[in-house]
């Protein structure tokens, strides 16, 4: 299995997210921002960092380096794509995710640990989390500040699409848990189709109890144990065999 | 074909959240400019373009704008040509 992790101008998460698609079992394949093609990968990730410098807006110019067409096509097609942090952003931009990340509320990068509360356990991307669960991992950025228009909000909430939420360490989501001002508290989104998120806080960087984390680990595997699930039966099933079981 | 100034203005939304406005508003208060009511923070491009007239010029910043200069979710824009370059 291979999931691509592009790196643009600018990115600094994508051998984090490198590592981590190889600690969850699979090969990561580097990705330049000018390739047209993901060559065939089976996921994607839009790692962290700052793209084209954050200039104009972050992700505003990200959205068009030519390895988004194959990106957007790839997500409309139903193909699994995870944006983390800056990904998340230019994801946004892209229109592949609703709303928008503005300046934090307190006006600073901010960058330490933050407690989440998971939404939903039944995306491609939670499936190795139980609903209710708080995990740990790190944030790292200025405009982390989720915006989305009341009607857009209601849609999300109402849809179950906000999976991940900041919250206390008992996994209340207060004020004080709030690290940007995100509407609602929210850390991650899924799009209406279920198989593109964003989520600002960094997984990627919570893989190894040596980084003080691995809560970020379980994210990588579900993306695995989702591609996996959703690969094409082998052809023996066609000749009538039993593969129940069958490791793949 | 003539080149013209645009002048692009990129603001946050109404009823926005505009936390940098919303420092520089207490800056001002602090010194003493208590009749300052609201302080919205946006930004100022500017633009040289080749067109035929200033409404062509016009046009193909607005195009622009939707695209590219401006996110629609948080930002209004106003297009103005300032004249000939």
């Amino acid at each position: 299995m291979r999931i691509a992790v592009i790196t643009l101008p600018g990115s600094n998460c994508d051998q984090d997210c490198h590592r981590s698609v190889e600690a969850a079992g699979a090969t990561a394949v580097p990705v330049w921002h000018r390739e047209m093609s993901l060559g065939g990968a089976d996921a994607v990730i839009v790692p962290g960092g700052f793209a084209h410098g954050d200039y104009l807006r972050p992700g505003a110019i990200a959205r068009f380096s030519p390895i988004m067409t194959p990106v957007v096509e790839f997500a409309r097609s139903g193909g699994l794509v995870v944006g983390i942090c800056n990904g998340f952003q230019i994801l946004c931009e892209a229109g592949l995710l609703p709303g928008a990340l503005l300046r934090n509320r307190s006006l600073r990068f901010q960058s330490h640990d933050c407690a989440l509360r998971v939404e939903r356990s039944d995306t491609p991307f939670t499936s190795r989390y139980r609903e209710g669960q708080v995990i740990w991992m790190p944030l790292a950025h200025a405009d982390g500040n989720y915006y989305a228009d009341p009607g857009t909000l209601e849609e999300l909430e109402c849809e179950g699409r906000v999976v991940f939420r900041y919250s206390d360490a008992e996994g209340e989501s207060t004020e004080e848990a709030n690290p940007n001002g995100s509407l609602n508290g929210i850390a991650g989104i899924v799009n209406e189709g279920g198989n593109v998120l964003g989520l600002m806080p960094h997984p990627d960087r919570a893989i190894d109890l040596a980084l003080g984390w691995q809560d970020g680990l379980p994210l990588f595997e579900s993306l695995v144990d989702s591609v996996r699930q959703r690969a094409p039966a082998p052809v023996a099933v066609a000749e009538g065999r039993a593969l129940a079981g069958t490791a793949r | 074909m003539s080149r013209f100034r645009v002048e692009v203005l990129v603001t946050p939304r109404p009823g926005l959240l505009d936390p940098e406005g919303g420092a520089i508003h207490h800056a001002l208060a602090s010194l003493g400019y208590d009749e300052v009511a609201e302080v919205r923070v946006g930004k100022a491009i500017y633009l040289e373009v080749a067109a035929d007239s200033a409404a062509a010029a016009a046009a193909r910043v607005e195009e622009s704008c939707r695209k590219l200069l401006a996110n629609p979710v948080t930002e209004d824009f106003a297009v103005t040509v300032r004249g000939e370059a």
